[in-house]
């Protein structure tokens, strides 16, 4: 099993320095006025920082598939949790203020 | 990697001392999978009524000091950096090492929330804590519900957190921690990453809305 892996010091420094820059990028991006898609990406810079945090500090990378089966089911059963519970307010049609 | 110590002991039911730290692993991801649900549920709070309340988001949002907000996600982004090189010490058995990047993390948690308890001061001060003679368009207090019950949350697993590194100090001090044995620390650095997950997410959610 590879939880003895000793990850190299250098891809710590390395992930923190892009976690840094992903960041910069995310409260920059928020100046600017992208309609709709604001939310799309920073959300998806937030999810990269979050698999580097996962990939890298947590060891994931190095682990067996069963922590990655771990992650990637908390994550799915989150998805299954947003995508009903959406699905149920945005097809109520006698509230106007949800747009569908 | 160099080993003084051969055999390490390993309670009775596991096979070995490998098998019983990939059991203490999956048992801390099954209580992180946990936790992604609890958090969850807030997250899934916070998408339903911000599409109904949108420019109460807007307006709340606005409300946030997006300089300390920015700061904080460096300082716990650094944290998890010392606390992965807290692991790495462990791993590889230098004890003053260990010692110094666990204070450390401490430090940056803790700077962290001081950081947080001055956002939340100004909220008091502004009238924007609901229910406390809030002063603001009435369903931006729905916004600050949120952002207090979501921050306060996240504040919350960052107290319980610093309380555990203080004991994995002292523990270290004591020389507890080596290669052949540093399964809490790592497992704490487990947790102490998924907080600062929480926190990513956190932060453009909250502070980042309608800024153009």
């Amino acid at each position: 099993m590879s939880q003895h892996h000793v990850v190299p010091l250098r891809i710590y420094f390395v992930i923190f320095t892009a976690l840094l820059v992903l960041t910069a990028i995310t409260v920059v991006v928020a100046f600017i006025d992208l309609g709709a898609m604001s939310d799309v990406v920073a959300m998806a810079i937030a999810f990269t920082k979050a698999s580097l945090v996962v990939l890298y500090f947590m060891h994931v990378r190095y682990s067996s598939g069963l922590v990655a089966l771990s992650v990637v089911g908390g994550i799915a059963f989150l998805a299954i949790f947003i995508f009903f519970t959406m699905s149920d307010y945005m097809t109520r049609t006698f509230f106007e203020s949800f747009a569908l | 990697m160099s080993d003084a110590h051969a055999a390490v002991a390993h309670q009775h039911q596991f096979d070995s001392a490998e098998q019983q730290k990939d059991a203490a692993t999956l048992g801390m991801w099954a209580f992180i999978a946990q936790e992604i649900l609890f958090f969850g549920g807030l997250f899934v709070t916070y998408i339903v009524y911000r599409f109904t309340y949108p420019q109460a988001f807007h307006d709340g949002s606005h409300h946030l000091d997006i300089t300390l907000g920015t700061i904080n996600t460096a300082v716990l982004i650094g944290s998890s950096l010392t606390m992965a090189l807290a692991v790495h010490a462990a791993q590889t058995s230098k004890k003053n090492n260990l010692v110094f990047f666990l204070v450390a993390t401490l430090g940056l948690g803790s700077t962290f929330l001081g950081i947080k308890a001055i956002e939340y001061s100004h909220k008091f001060h502004e009238h924007h804590v609901p229910g406390l003679s809030f002063d603001g368009p009435p369903n931006m207090e729905l916004f600050f519900s949120l952002y207090f019950a979501m921050t306060g949350l996240h504040a919350v697993h960052m107290i319980i957190g610093a309380a555990i590194i203080i004991v994995l100090i002292f523990q270290a001090q004591r020389g507890t921690y080596h290669s052949a044995y540093y399964t809490p620390v790592e497992l704490f650095g487990l947790y102490w990453h998924f907080v600062d997950i929480i926190w990513i997410f956190l932060f453009p959610l909250l502070y980042l809305i309608g800024r153009h």
